[in-house]
């Protein structure tokens, strides 16, 4: 089992997200993140999708994706050449009285920002790849997590190559 | 020109050269059938009992044809009942294109009368579908939907049109029939590896599927089997793309498949695999299948390769084109030491044949099958009598053979007899057993008003015979749910007496053979209730997850 990132480009159609994640769900392909979102053209959204399965099931899922009249292209981005990262929003419990220094150096030492801070809730934002992340929601699972949500993985690739310009 | 949505739908079929249709009205397809009443020159249309029918029937047309069955329905409860039709035809890869009506785009997502969201419910079982809101796009959708129907792997599309859509009016420009994607080849970077995999093997076979009707790449398959010196073995899908007299044929293989091709398939040290998809019930246990085999796997759909099976060697792309640039690459053959084992295996399989006399299920199929015209086609349902006719019956011609085997549908057989006999307008065998016909006799109603030129065999066991067989065989005989004698009181003549049609119950050969002299002086179908035993098994068997050698192969070893 190794970890795979693809980015998946998709014409900008009503329901075509449904039709992807629905062919995921019923191969059953186990799918640890996925992104979506508008580009730089009108026509065309982009996937990222980040799951975990051996080689033979990676192919098998891009082979899936090039069978649905809507996707468009798909890469597959090689750690080493992308720059990835995702979001990371946490809300902590603030408890009048008690000092809450701890929770701010650490959102210091991982460059977090203090999206609020009131009497009785910090929401605080963390960018950065997905191990920073995690590292950073089990440093905080010292106190008391209200709620958190995260965007998933978001990649490009490096150098001024682009998925448009494979499109034949 | 300005056309109103309903008449572009219409002339959209028409300039794809669509002759018939099969369909059944409702409230939000109104507009369409009163544009196909002003065309019905151009365009036969079929009304159906049921709208399963009429999706079954366009994928018997398909399936015979080789073009784009057309089906019809209207909204919520019109659409779901098209879904296993659907559904067979996915699972099959034949291309069909069925257009529903939906509720107007201002009651869409309301819950209004009879409003489903088809394209939802149909999304995994459709090569791709539409919901069209906006007339404008209508002509462009119908016909993209015939390109997408009919190009590359086929399969089902579906087209779902408001009804507001198919009032309003909307610029129309005639053009010519929409020109489907050229074949191509997608991956061939394998070609050489394969070919020198091909030319050092000793025991090759040549295994297909129903790819090769696709492509109609019957010739280039035969081709290769002389030059690399290979026995033929197919799947059910592949049944009648090579005839079945072709002296290097073995026949279908698998759970149910003839002896000598499943054991040329254990004892081969290369498949060379087109057109194939390699589903359980070809393979058995996976893995115990192919291990001590390499397995050169063509397919113009690149997500088959390595998808059950460990495939050495994938060639993705059109396999008339794929084997047209590996032929060069392949040097003739001789495997003298190969031909002698499977001719034992034929001698094998030989004398295990069912020689008793009277009527049995092989007597009763060979009988049948030297009745029907040359060319004709045969139609099955899904069930033990399917599998008896993939293992008796003889074909001469590619698409003659019109099967369901994917889904495994009962109640496939009467409706897509109806299509196949249509579009071949020859008389069509249909061998069925009382199990799926009770699926679908409603279409015996259209059937008749059609005239279609239908000899239905009705092999006629009382009971649900393939899971009775499974009960028997795995089940300690505890026969749950699946006995209808005494339990159903059916008189199959007396119910097609009732429908228009005529009939006639036979319990021995001479009585079948009579009952087939007189069907083929019938214009329309003609029923013969065939009386089989109860008891009768599908055999060969390899046990379900067994490995190819795990055969049952005589009555005596069950026993």
């Amino acid at each position: 089992m190794n970890r795979h990132t693809l980015a998946i480009l998709v014409h900008n159609r009503f329901g075509v997200l449904n039709r992807v994640t629905s062919m995921f769900r019923r191969r059953r392909f186990n799918i640890e993140s996925l992104t979506v979102s508008e580009t730089e053209t009108a026509a065309y959204s982009r996937i990222t999708v980040v799951f975990d399965g051996d080689d033979g099931s990676k192919e098998q899922l891009i082979h899936q994706l090039y069978k649905l009249p809507d996707v468009v292209m798909v890469r597959e981005l090689d750690r080493e050449a992308t720059v990835s990262c995702e979001l990371l929003l946490i809300k902590l419990a603030n408890v009048a009285g008690e000092p809450r220094n701890d929770i701010l150096d650490a959102a210091g030492a991982f460059e977090a920002k203090i999206m609020e801070y009131s009497r009785d809730a910090i929401i605080l934002r963390l960018v950065g790849d997905t191990q920073l992340i995690d590292n950073f929601i089990d440093l905080m699972r010292d106190y008391e997590i209200l709620e958190s949500c995260r965007t998933g993985v978001i990649s490009l690739s490096r150098g001024k190559s682009t998925m448009r310009d494979d499109i034949a | 020109m300005l056309l109103q949505g309903s008449e572009i739908v219409v002339r959209t079929l028409i300039e794809q050269g669509v002759e018939v249709v099969f369909g059944f009205p409702g409230a939000t397809v109104i507009d369409i059938y009163d544009a196909l009443l002003a065309h019905k020159e151009e365009i036969h249309h079929v009304l159906v009992a049921h709208e399963q029918g009429a999706a079954h029937a366009a994928d018997g047309f398909a399936r015979a044809t080789g073009k784009p069955g057309v089906c019809l329905a209207t909204s919520g409860p019109g659409s779901t009942n098209l879904v296993t039709g659907i559904a067979a035809s996915f699972m099959d890869s034949t291309p069909l294109v069925i257009i529903t009506g939906n509720v107007a785009t201002t009651q869409i997502g309301t819950d209004s009368f009879q409003e489903i969201d088809i394209t939802g419910v149909t999304l995994p079982i459709t090569k791709h579908n539409y919901f069209v809101e906006d007339v404008a796009e209508l002509a462009d959708t119908m016909c993209e939907a015939f390109v997408l129907a009919c190009s590359g792997r086929p399969g089902p599309v579906l087209v779902d049109i408001a009804k507001d859509v198919q009032q309003a009016v909307g610029e129309f420009e005639p053009r010519p029939a929409v020109v489907v994607e050229e074949p191509s080849l997608w991956d061939v970077s394998q070609l050489e590896a394969a070919a020198a995999c091909i030319n050092a093997c000793h025991r090759p076979l040549v295994y297909f599927g129903g790819g090769i009707v696709a492509a109609s790449a019957e010739d280039e398959v035969l081709e290769l089997a002389e030059r690399v010196d290979a026995p033929l073995a197919c799947s059910l899908m592949g049944l009648s793309a090579v005839p079945t007299a072709h002296p290097r044929f073995l026949g279908m293989e698998g759970m149910h498949g003839r002896y000598a091709a499943t054991m040329a398939m254990k004892n081969a040290d290369c498949i060379i695999a087109l057109g194939c998809r390699f589903n359980d019930r070809s393979t058995g246990d996976r893995e115990r299948f192919g291990a001590a085999v390499h397995i050169v796997h063509v397919d113009i759909d690149g997500s088959e390769i390595s998808k059950t099976t460990s495939d050495d060697f994938g060639l993705v792309g059109d396999v008339r084109l794929v084997l047209a640039a590996l032929m060069p690459l392949l040097e003739q053959a001789d495997h003298r030491g190969w031909r002698e084992l499977v001719a034992k295996l034929r001698a094998d399989e030989a004398s295990q044949t069912d020689t008793r006399g009277g009527l049995t299920p092989r007597s009763a199929l060979i009988a049948a099958d030297a009745t029907r015209p040359r060319g004709s086609v045969v139609v099955t349902d899904v069930g033990q009598h399917q599998m008896w006719a993939a293992q008796y019956l003889s074909f001469d011609r590619p698409r003659s053979f019109v099967t369901n085997g994917g889904l495994g549908a009962m109640g496939f057989g009467l409706p897509a007899a109806i299509g196949a006999s249509l579009a071949s307008g020859m008389r069509t065998l249909l061998v069925v057993g009382d199990g799926g016909f009770g699926m679908s006799l409603h279409e015996m109603a259209t059937a008749v008003s059609v005239e279609a030129p239908i000899t239905i065999l009705l092999m006629n066991n009382g009971t649900l015979g393939m899971v009775r067989q499974w009960q028997t065989l795995f089940y300690e005989k505890r026969h749950a749910a699946t006995t209808l004698t005494g339990y159903r009181r059916t008189n199959y003549v007396a119910l097609a007496r009732a429908f228009g049609a005529d009939g006639m119950r036979v319990d021995t050969l001479e009585a079948l053979q009579k009952a087939l002299d007189a069907a083929a002086h019938v214009t329309g179908p003609y029923l013969i209730d065939c009386a089989i035993d109860a008891d009768e098994l599908v055999l060969p068997m390899m046990a379900p997850a067994g490995a190819l050698d795990d055969i049952i192969v005589r009555a005596e070893d069950v026993r």
